[in-house]
């Protein structure tokens, strides 16, 4: 049996699963310190259950990114890029929000190394330049250091060299290496290295914490990270790239939609109390974002789920004078403010109860819910479902549309655009089970000129490289299955140079 | 026209001199502008824009002027970036274009009055200002293609006999190629491009001094101010939540060529070059057409239910219809809103010599320019 956990803004929900089968599902308010709403979920969850029959223990949470909301707790970091005498117009952290660049110390170095495009070294590495560098790190006691390479997607070993280096010279501090994790594109690259650097010790106490979590309930399970691409990451690979678990949450909940829908191309609506995010599944995970998202107010150029969320939610406030949805959302007070549980608040499940979408009785109120009103209302939360729809497709060919989340009832079942509408059973859950059911993946990006190479050796030889990562990253080696190869010629240059993308998945080891 | 009396900020220079300073404020207008004139060309803005940022908030703000207020005398120095779009997000240019600057102007032992754009349409536009900040030269309110075009040759300046040699190719770790001498411009385009490939693509050119007569009849003049008037539009537009498209329509006379939403893209590249087409079904009172067009970098001709309605060397441009965004040929994709927007190219590149370096046969199309209206 395995435990799936969504610790989101609103709500910890938490699913108890057996294979493919849902034994239990729980709901609890998100608390302040997240360990005691974990531990309460956790506990109604596992209640009547062996907990030693409990393999793992599977975590989505928001708890990185509000670490970098709050500045709370994030490391100070020092910033070297390997780059002279290139790429130093911009040095690092150049358009960063100024009280995050302070939180975190604002040390940026800039010394020889890194390559171009093609390969050839920029400038060998300098390790007496390194040594200097060191000291500074030791005196001014930082405990992280970010490396970014130019053109190290293309070639990482000056940023593997100078990690060694560091690893060796200051065994105390953190050490992040921007190869690992983000592509092509050196600020957004770098930014999410740094992200990731500060986040280290965030990341070990948020793993400690859910440790101690299941500790005090006998838990022995292994603990695994829901990651932003729907894969999991184990306890070891998460310390080390904690940013990897940003933006987690719309992830697991289309990964989730996919599995209860048995879909895997298609568009999830996720409709909660105040938002509604819908994206695109393709081969069963989430499609990428394909311009630089915002964390923050950092800019990063990481993988992270295409996703459009509009203001609109089962608690969406409504008023049929100006005929407005929204943005103001009672939110979790749903069940005492809205009008048909005796509330005082005209919400959008009023309305959808007021055209009959769902059942009331309580009538006195339904009296008072103009039907001709509440068809335009439903009318207008149509259009803007379809639109957001409509957005997220590659083609006009009519596609499923997978609805999910406490507030779906407020959506009609004729959308434009979609083949078939479902709802499956325990779509209010679907984050947590889709936590629950991710995946292990490897993700490789590199350039190759293919002139020299040749086409098919340089896709065998990421996609060997992407079940690597995946079987290192603690996926059992013969379920691993190449899922995405994605190539981009890049424009002006010779020898065809193209860039070459490719992800593997495959199931848990320990299931 | 002298447009820049408009633009917030301008004083005078040296006693008589009208010249705008160019802020950082003015940085977000120009970028947005840029893209719409960069006609689906032109690469990613972002960094383009941060570089002029930094300079400009170390060195103070870069002057710009219009072509009347130089002096009979001066020498006017183009400077451009030359290299590959998708390198230059992970080797970010430096101060190549300064390099250049002064390589051409040891070279042929005449100093720089002021600096000309090479292209106003996407990050290129902004170049200039670099070598501005760091040397104190004022910048011209004009360049040499008012759009975007993918190669070197492609200037106002060359078609109408402005030199094209010497030009002097800089990298960022101090290493100069100076061309004293080429039979065309499209030689220059390849012999600079053999250099820069070498250097890593991410180099920046300087060509040898045109003198104010020759800005004045080869240059395609008030181009940067107009990239900060249509950008404003836009912006202001946001701000009052009004149609940027009228916005953008008030600030440069065009026409709306069509308003819809993107069914499909192809994509394919070959010998270099992002080539494709991409299909917009219509909205609105186009309801029921359809409009194709095809791209090379740059957007090249926009059919109309198979009619071609708009082609180079006019600007077919696409924005966004809610917010008047440019969208550069690799950010297209399915379902976006856009509003395809044509404007009359400059009349530099109307005429036979013009449309021999870039009309539509010079892109392979067996097709006679035919301009969108008669002036």
């Amino acid at each position: 049996m395995f435990v799936g956990l969504d610790v989101g803004g609103t709500n910890t929900d938490a699913v108890l699963m057996d294979g493919a089968k849902l034994l239990n599902k729980i709901k609890v308010s998100t608390t302040p310190d997240v360990t005691s709403g974990i531990v309460s979920a956790l506990e109604q969850l596992l209640v009547g259950t062996d907990v030693n029959s409990v393999s793992s223990v599977m975590l989505g949470t928001t708890h990185f990114t509000n670490a970098l909301l709050e500045q709370k707790g994030l490391s100070p970091t020092a910033v070297i890029r390997l780059c002279m005498p290139a790429t130093q117009l911009l040095p690092p952290l150049v358009d960063w929000p100024i009280d995050l660049k302070s939180a975190i110390g604002g040390v940026t170095y800039m010394v020889s190394g890194g390559h171009e495009f093609d390969g050839r070294e920029i400038s060998p590495l300098d390790f007496s330049e390194l040594k200097r560098v060191v000291s500074d790190i030791k005196k001014q006691g930082i405990g992280s250091v970010a490396v970014t390479g130019v053109f190290s997607p293309v070639d990482p070993i000056h940023e593997q060299r100078v990690g060694d280096f560091f690893r060796e010279e200051l065994p105390h501090v953190d050490v992040t290496l921007s190869h690992e994790n983000g592509r092509v594109g050196i600020l957004e690259r770098e930014n999410a290295a740094v992200l990731n650097a500060c986040l280290r010790s965030v990341g070990r106490q948020s793993v400690k914490s859910i440790k101690e979590a299941m500790f005090l309930l006998g838990l022995k399970a292994d603990l695994y990270l829901s990651q932003n691409d729907g894969t999991l990451m184990d306890e070891a690979f998460a310390l080390r790239l904690p940013v990897l678990a940003i933006s987690s949450g719309p992830t697991n909940s289309m990964r989730g939609a996919a599995y209860l829908s048995q879909q895997t191309d298609c568009i999830v609506v996720d409709v909660g109390g105040t938002t509604t995010d819908v994206g695109a599944l393709v081969n069963g995970f989430p499609r990428e974002a394909s311009v630089a998202v915002n964390i923050a107010g950092v800019r990063t150029n990481f993988r992270m789920p295409d996703v459009q969320s509009i203001a609109l939610g089962g608690g969406s406030i409504v008023d049929l004078e100006e005929m407005t949805i929204g943005p103001e959302s009672v939110a979790f007070e749903l069940k005492a403010r809205a009008l048909i549980f005796g509330g005082d608040t005209m919400t959008t499940t009023d309305i959808a109860a007021g055209a009959g979408l769902i059942s009331s009785e309580n009538s006195n109120v339904m009296s008072r819910i103009d039907p001709d009103l509440c068809e335009k209302c439903l009318g207008l939360i149509k259009h803007d479902i379809e639109e957001l729809i409509d957005r997220m497709k590659l083609n006009p060919e009519p596609v499923p549309i997978v609805l999910v989340g406490g507030g779906n009832v407020i959506v009609p079942q004729d959308l434009k655009g979609a083949s078939e509408v479902s709802r499956p059973e325990h779509g209010e859950v679907a984050n947590a089970i889709g936590a629950a059911i991710a995946q292990i993946g490897g993700q490789v990006e590199k350039v190759f000129a293919l002139e020299k190479i040749g086409r098919d050796q340089a896709v065998e030889e990421i996609k060997l490289e992407a079940t690597k990562r995946a079987v290192s990253a603690g996926a059992q080696i013969d379920t691993v299955e190449v899922v995405e190869v994605d190539e981009i010629p890049l424009t002006y240059l010779p020898g065809n140079v193209t860039l070459i993308r490719a992800k593997a998945v495959g199931d848990l080891d320990s299931l | 026209m002298f447009r820049i009396k408009g633009v917030n900020g301008y004083i005078e220079w040296k006693g008589d001199v009208l010249v705008w300073l160019l802020t950082e404020e003015h940085l977000e207008s120009i970028s947005i502008g840029a893209g719409i004139l960069g006609t689906g060309g032109g690469g990613n803005p972002y960094i383009g824009r941060l570089r002029a940022r930094e300079l400009i908030r170390k060195h103070g703000p870069v002057k710009i002027l219009d072509v009347a207020e130089l002096p009979a005398e001066s020498q006017i120095i183009c400077v451009g970036g030359i290299g590959a779009p998708t390198v230059g997000i992970e080797k970010v240019r430096d101060l190549q274009s300064f390099s250049a600057l002064r390589a051409i102007e040891e070279f042929t032992g005449k100093k720089a009055t002021a600096l000309i754009s090479n292209e106003i349409g996407g990050s290129n536009s902004l170049e200039p200002l670099i070598a501005a900040s760091l040397s104190g030269l004022p910048v011209v309110d004009a360049d040499g293609m008012g759009r975007a075009f993918p190669e070197f040759q492609m200037k106002t300046f060359f078609v109408h006999g402005a030199s094209y040699y010497p030009l002097a190719v800089c990298d960022e770790k101090g290493n100069t190629v100076v061309i004293p001498e080429v039979t065309s411009p499209k030689w220059a385009e390849r012999l600079a491009r053999a250099a820069t490939i070498q250097m890593g693509c991410v180099a920046c050119y300087a060509v040898t001094p045109m003198s104010v007569t020759q800005v004045k009849e080869t240059a395609v003049l008030s181009t940067l101010s107009l990239a900060y008037y249509i950008g404003q539009a836009v912006l202001q537009a946001r701000d009052k939540q009004e149609d940027p498209i009228k916005g953008i329509l008030n600030a440069h006379p065009g026409q709306v060529l069509f308003t819809g939403k993107i069914t499909d893209v192809a994509r394919r590249t070959s010998e270099g070059w992002a080539r494709g087409s991409v299909v917009i079904e219509g909205l609105d009172s186009f309801s029921g057409s359809e409009m194709k067009i095809d791209f090379q970098n740059e957007n090249l001709i926009a059919y109309l239910d198979e009619d071609p309605v708009c082609m180079v060397p006019d600007l077919i441009c696409l924005v966004e219809t809610d917010r008047g965004e440019p969208i550069t040929t690799e950010l297209l994709r399915y379902g976006f809103r856009v509003t395809v927007l044509g404007f009359l190219a400059p009349h530099l590149w109307t005429g036979e010599k013009g449309l021999a370096v870039v009309g539509p046969r010079a892109f392979g199309y067996e097709l006679d320019y035919s301009p969108l209206w008669k002036e």
